[in-house]
């Protein structure tokens, strides 16, 4: 530990440059800083998610060799606007994976100002809980205002801590809008937090987070009107699948839990959304929660849904990132026709058009590809 | 905003440390700096040396600023150095202390590798350059 303190900064410039001209290295050279991370040490870890977060060059060489160590964890993706006590529900919940012998990463997104880019990222104020508890690796991550980009790097970020052997992962962020839809889909189980006693929520609901829960979690369900957001929420979800979602109160599970994923009726009919009452800041309810949790991953595993899930995720992934490599080539391309504004001035000529420009750059790439095809 | 394009965001952990509750400090320069452009994490207030370590090397921000009104600047700022030794953390993150710091203990603090103490009278504008210039080039 001590000697890498000298050769941190010398060795990671020099393996930095050497990234860049990687072809001639074989992929077999293994780069120091994923050694770290595989040997545990957490700021190699808070490195290569700084990396992966800066897009700094050769960051793509480390989320490669990190991919072959991910597998292992489970996601959990916590979503829910904002006050409805996200935060502190996931510190609680840390501390009680810790309580039963695990370790958990947590990557926490806040929204930064389109403005400056600056952002403040408060969620690290509610992890009261892990108080100087190195197996909690918290992580804080802002939005940056990048279209796409911040579910890659939660995916990566996710794929780092997966790697360092974290057994939980825990995505938080704010549920509005789509970046952050995306991203919490990304989880194998998502969670809704709904807090109680407002009309919101069911705007909240038609927006489309209806579909995408796994686990509804009514918190602060110490206060008023916390009985009528259960009760909405399961004739909604009536509605929705014409089964009886079960509930879990916080004062204890309606029915005896075992672990076995409850297969009276999951394994046939699919999941049904369960509604689990908390208060996080107490801590009631979460021990239930995690059951529930726990019974959604065994339903994945027995309904093979979970194989399912990840082929869809790896889909998704390699598009986009093949949509995103593609754009930046094009991107490129129009730069060394003569630039975006040239083409534009052309089109307000009326010399050309839009779809006559779009096929002049992508033709010859077209061209290529379907040269080498043959 | 292409998905290779380098994004390098100067990362802040805005930290109260130890007994003190005065904390109206440590918004204004959050919020400064969050309007400079950076990426604020704050702490919270009554937070202990090892939280503050824990924070600074998970969140691996450039910049650690540590709000201390209380006096016990001597007993608790040495502490978190050793921290970020300990993490190999130290080298790389600039730490700047702000609050009432006597001469003395300033020259002090220097010394054991805080970077810059501001104290009352500091210009917003005169920390946040100081935070440009001087946040740490990382490979």
């Amino acid at each position: 530990m001590q000697e890498r303190s000298q050769g941190d900064g010398g060795e990671q410039r020099t393996d930095a440059s050497g990234d860049q001209a990687e072809p001639e290295g074989d992929d077999a050279a293994v780069n120091p800083l994923i050694e770290e991370l595989l040997g545990g040490k957490h700021r190699a870890l808070a490195r290569v998610i700084t990396k992966i977060e800066n897009r700094q060059p050769g960051y793509r060489d480390l989320v490669s060799q990190l991919h072959q160590h991910t597998g292992n964890a489970t996601v959990i993706g916590v979503t829910g606007s904002p006050g409805s006590g996200k935060s502190t529900l996931v510190d609680k919940m840390a501390a009680t994976y810790r309580d039963r012998g695990e370790t958990v990463g947590v990557i926490a997104i806040d929204p930064s100002s389109p403005f400056t880019g600056g952002a403040v990222l408060g969620d690290r104020i509610r992890m009261g809980s892990n108080v100087g508890d190195m197996d909690v690796f918290f992580r804080s991550m802002s939005a940056r205002g990048s279209l796409g980009g911040l579910s890659t790097a939660t995916t990566d970020a996710v794929k780092a801590l997966d790697a360092f052997g974290k057994d939980r992962i825990i995505i938080e962020t704010v549920g509005a809008g789509q970046n952050e839809i995306d991203i919490v889909k990304t989880a194998d189980t998502v969670m809704v937090l709904v807090p109680p006693g407002s009309g919101d929520d069911v705007q909240m609901l038609k927006a489309g987070i209806l579909e995408i829960a796994d686990v509804f979690v009514v918190n602060k369900a110490d206060l008023e009107g916390a009985n009528r957001t259960v009760q909405e929420l399961r004739e909604m979800l009536d509605y929705s699948d014409g089964g009886v979602p079960r509930t879990v109160g916080h004062h204890g599970p309606d029915a005896g839990f075992d672990g076995s994923g409850g297969e009276d009726h999951d394994d046939e009919e699919g999941w049904d959304p369960t509604i689990v009452e908390t208060v996080a800041d107490r801590g009631e309810g979460v021990e239930e929660l995690l059951d529930v949790l726990e019974q959604h991953q065994a339903y994945l595993d027995n309904s093979g849904q979970r194989d399912a899930q990840r082929r869809a995720r790896y889909a998704e992934e390699i598009r986009t990132l093949v949509r995103e490599d593609v754009n930046e080539l094009l991107v490129a391309e129009i730069d060394h026709q003569g630039g975006i504004d040239a083409f534009v001035q052309r089109v307000l000529d009326r010399e050309t058009d839009p779809y006559a420009i779009a096929d002049d750059v992508v033709g010859p790439i077209e061209d290529c590809v379907s040269e080498r095809r043959e | 905003m292409s998905i290779n394009q380098e994004q390098r965001t100067i990362r802040c952990l805005v930290a109260k440390v130890g007994l003190d509750g005065h904390d109206r400090g440590a918004h204004v320069i959050s919020r400064a700096f969050r309007d400079a452009g950076f990426e604020v994490i704050y702490s919270g207030l009554h937070r202990a040396p090892e939280e503050i370590v824990q924070a600074a090397v998970q969140e691996d921000v450039d910049i650690l600023g540590i709000s201390i009104l209380s006096g016990a600047h001597d007993t608790l700022v040495p502490e978190i150095l050793d921290g970020l030794k300990e993490y190999d953390a130290f080298d790389d993150t600039l730490v700047l202390v702000g609050g009432i710091i006597p001469d003395d203990d300033e020259e002090k603090l220097k010394e054991l590798g805080v970077a810059e103490v501001f104290g009352p009278g500091a210009s917003m504008e005169s920390m946040i350059e100081f935070v440009r210039e001087n946040a740490p080039e990382r490979d």
